[in-house]
């Protein structure tokens, strides 16, 4: 009797999934597969195929996925350092790496274009100490930077969280029982660690790999990516069609990367991040 | 030694990268030239000006309407429907958790867009629209800062209580709700962030007249951004940090009472 | 800290019901005029006046690019009283029936506007029954004295003159960054010609490795920055641009450009015809017609605000183009889907290239 009544409460989110989760997708995906018509059509999906489009699929692929990789570096030794400080409270880091997000993000990536500009602040650090300048905005780098600056807490967090949870006493036991630093890391560590890792890389990857905002303030219109190309068939062009058609495609890309990241996971438990 | 300084080191690079660009946002808000390339000397007038600002003021007032509304109500539908989904057998679970995941991992630009097109259809865009897409990707982060608390007590407990004559509400008062309230307070909180830091949905919702800080911002970014937008960022900025170092303080002395 | 967090989230709460109320405070039998504009390109304190002035309140938005515009309009999502936008968008809309005739009669201030100006927006309005001018201006070269020889910047050319890689700043927008090709090439800027386009697009793409980037509203602050030797700008963009830095100024190349004429009108989806004359009365007010005037630096059709300029704006070929350039420039003309389609397959090839 209170077991109904309690998945009961569960009822407003269940109506709030059906009008606005599965809702909104299906429209997507009436206005993906017909034309403006709204006959029925394969053609917005297959127009992923075409060269113009296929690059920017590319392009973002290779970008998110540098993105990822650069993240991971940096984070997997950050995550080991800050939990050999052996903090009293782990709040405190998850404090420190969440705080930037309360400077607006777009201010965050403004200051970015300031410290990377041709004549901007970086470069006159750099010439002062005699260094070459540097011309990074504006390219495709520009925009791996923003993507790295921006997403690298999400990689963090997880890895810290994963490496927070496994016991003092496995790592004193395996030192005992003779393993040197390296075995420890290879045999407990790593293992212990991996769904935060794969949790990580899934909060990097898919946004990365649909990002429009960065590509377009650091990347002066001369990056483009597949968020980009969806956003202006729907405020530029109003080509609403095609815009849902290659959402689709790009749902797809998300999903597929979730999938083959879950079936490599097998708690979910990696995925909250605080 | 030298494997500490090494750590110690890269550590503060790791920060300095992070928190370089808000330090270069702090100096401009006190920078007293319109120009974001040159520096015109110290002021404080921004501090002043901004608040006199009807547009900056407007997006302002609206952007905490929007989050705290959202966050709030996305703190309360979120618990209830932890509960609930706790209490469900495996595979309803497992459909409500894929379910919220969705709009969690979908990409932004997909989720405002697919929001834009069921808006279009049936209503006008206006602050109402903003409100519900806010909801939506803000009560999975609540979900799923509950759940793993929820998972952690004891069902016994609550079930005991209930044998002994309290009402279910009260048992939840009493054993469940101590359980669970750091979950979900920090759940409100990742709300509040996303909220406050959320563009591309905004972006697509958003009717006329409807501007938060972050839409404003995206066609100031443009043109020249208005001095008072630092100041106000390094205001909120500030706020954070005192409130947050606040919690921090509270808890702290909390653990010290525990040991 | 239980007392600290409950205290935060009754603070929260009170602080939620608060704006609550003051949001339900808002005028709701109050009249309101949506209005849609080109990012900075009125001064907000003027539309403070009108509210004040009128009591009605204007739900202000704005847009980047015509075809942004387009969409926002045309997505029927918000009801416009009021547009501005450029010409070539503004005869596509009417020629779709969308735009509903204005009664110049009751905008007593139409008298300020030029002649001269509201003939030539004849060429997307010809019996003047839809539109009222708001600025118009040029399509140039924004240049670095320091960097760039002023002879070097009377053709297109220049913008291909690997003197200058990575130092080039192009527009971030269809049409107004083929017509530098097209005009280079001696063609119309309202070419739908396929191969004339394609060998636009040649051209393009052969100089974007050397484009620092392709930006709108940027410009300005970047040139003054320094940050590139070489922009195409709308010639507002180079006032404000001149206003910031003193070594910059503006040249129309030899080989034409475009003329624009932004201009207001009443959309379909308008419920109230009579505020909208009012607000466009308002704007073409001597003194709100300088407010505008000096927030967005474009040339403006206002004869009131001109005869009281200073001599020196007055000359200021930047702002107001000598009559030999103005006759030397294309406004552009609505293309037709099959162009529009064109342009935006070319657009996209450039970009993603």
């Amino acid at each position: 009797m209170h077991k109904f009544k309690r998945q009961f409460l569960s009822g407003p989110y269940v109506i709030w999934i059906f009008g606005f989760i599965v809702l909104p997708i299906l429209m997507i995906v009436y206005y993906g597969v017909t034309d403006s018509s709204g006959a029925f059509t394969l053609g917005n999906i297959t127009a992923i195929a075409e060269p113009i489009h296929m690059k920017a699929l590319l392009m973002s692929l290779k970008l998110a996925l540098i993105c990822t990789v650069i993240c991971l570096a940096l984070s997997y030794p950050l995550a080991m350092i800050l939990n050999n400080l052996h903090l009293k409270r782990q709040s405190f880091v998850v404090f420190i790496f969440v705080l930037p997000m309360w400077m607006n993000f777009m201010l965050r990536i403004l200051a970015w274009q300031l410290l990377l500009s041709n004549n901007g602040i970086l470069n006159t650090v750099f010439e002062a100490l005699g260094f070459p300048k540097v011309s990074l905005l504006n390219t495709p780098s520009a925009v791996v930077f923003g993507m790295v600056y921006d997403f690298l807490p999400f990689m963090i967090l997880p890895i810290y969280n994963a490496m927070g949870r496994i016991g003092k006493d496995i790592v004193d036991a395996a030192r005992d029982l003779g393993c040197s630093q390296f075995q420890v890391f290879i045999k407990i560590i790593f293992p212990l660690t991996v769904s935060g890792v794969l949790s990580g890389i899934i909060m990097v990857f898919v946004p990365a790999l649909t990002s429009f905002v960065i590509s377009n303030l650091l990347g002066g219109g001369k990056v483009l990516l597949i968020g980009n190309v969806i956003e202006q068939e729907f405020m530029q062009n109003m080509n609403w069609n095609m815009g849902s058609g290659l959402s689709i495609v790009l749902m797809i890309f998300v999903i597929a990367s979730m999938a083959f990241m879950n079936s490599h996971s097998k708690d979910g438990e990696g995925t909250a991040v605080w | 030694m030298v494997k500490k300084f090494t750590g110690r080191l890269y550590l503060a690079t790791i920060f300095l990268f992070l928190y370089l660009p808000i330090l270069v946002l702090i100096v401009l808000s006190f920078n007293n030239s319109k120009s974001r390339v040159a520096w015109g000397g110290f002021t404080t007038k921004w501090y002043v000006s901004m608040f006199q600002n009807d547009t900056i003021m407007e997006a302002f007032i609206m952007t905490i309407e929007i989050t705290l509304a959202a966050s709030v109500l996305a703190t309360i539908i979120g618990t209830l429907a932890a509960l609930g989904i706790h209490s469900m057998r495996r595979r309803g679970k497992a459909i409500m958790l894929g379910a919220t995941n969705i709009p969690l991992l979908n990409a932004d630009i997909v989720t405002g867009i697919s929001m834009m097109l069921l808006f279009v259809r049936f209503t006008k865009l206006g602050f109402s629209t903003v409100l519900i897409a806010h909801l939506t990707f803000d009560i999975p982060y609540v979900i799923l800062n509950v759940l793993p608390k929820l998972n952690q007590t004891s069902k016994s407990a609550y079930e005991a209580a209930l044998d002994l004559g309290a009402s279910p509400l009260y048992a939840f008062y009493k054993i469940v709700w101590p359980d669970i309230r750091s979950g979900v307070f920090s759940g409100f909180l990742m709300a509040v962030t996303m909220s406050l830091d959320d563009f591309s949905i905004t972006y697509f919702t958003k009717g006329p007249g409807v501007n938060t800080l972050s839409t404003m911002l995206y066609t100031e970014l443009r043109k020249g951004i208005k001095p008072e937008m630092y100041a106000l960022s390094t205001l909120l900025f500030g706020i954070a940090i005192i409130l947050l170092l606040i919690m921090n303080y509270g808890s702290l002395r909390k653990n010290d009472r525990n040991n | 800290m239980i007392t600290m967090k409950k205290k935060l989230f009754f603070l929260t709460i009170l602080l939620c019901a608060a704006a609550f109320v003051s949001g339900c405070g808002s005028p709701d039998g109050k009249e309101t005029l949506t209005v849609l504009n080109y990012g900075k390109y009125f001064d907000p304190e003027a539309l403070e006046m009108f509210e004040e002035e009128t009591g009605i309140k204007v739900e202000y938005e704005e847009y980047e690019s015509p075809e942004e515009m387009y969409t926002k309009y045309k997505a029927g999502s918000i009801d416009y009283d009021l547009l501005c936008t450029s010409d070539y968008m503004i005869q596509k809309l009417i020629q779709e029936g969308e735009v509903l005739e204005m009664n110049h009669d009751n905008i007593s201030s139409y008298q300020n506007l030029d002649p001269k100006i509201i003939d030539a927006s004849a060429s997307f309005d010809p019996d003047h029954t839809y539109t009222l001018p708001f600025f118009y201006g040029t399509v140039g070269i924004l240049y670095n004295t320091d960097e760039v020889d002023a002879k070097e910047t009377d053709t297109w050319n220049v913008l291909w003159d690997s003197k200058y890689d990575g130092k080039i700043i192009m527009e971030n927008s269809v049409r107004d960054c083929f017509l530098v090709p097209l005009k280079q090439l001696g063609y119309s800027l309202n070419s739908t010609d396929k191969n004339e386009l394609e060998e636009a697009l040649q051209m393009l793409l052969e100089q974007k490795p050397m484009i620092y980037a392709y930006f709108v509203d940027e410009t300005g602050d970047e040139m003054a920055a320094g940050n590139a030797s070489l922009a195409v700008v709308y010639s507002g963009e180079a006032a404000y641009a001149q206003s910031l830095a003193d070594n910059l100024a503006y040249s129309v190349p030899k080989e034409g450009s475009n003329l624009w004429i932004d201009s207001w009108f009443i959309p379909k989806t308008c419920k109230n015809q009579e505020n909208a004359e009012k607000f466009l009365d308002f704007l073409c007010r001597e003194d709100i017609a300088k407010m505008n005037f000096d927030y967005v630096f474009y040339a403006t059709p206002n004869m009131a605000v001109y005869e009281n300029l200073d001599e020196e704006t007055k000359n200021d070929t930047t702002i107001f183009p000598d009559q030999s350039v103005i006759d030397n420039c294309e406004v552009y003309v609505s293309l037709d889907e099959e162009g529009t389609d064109l342009y935006n397959q070319l657009w996209k090839k450039l970009k993603s290239d």
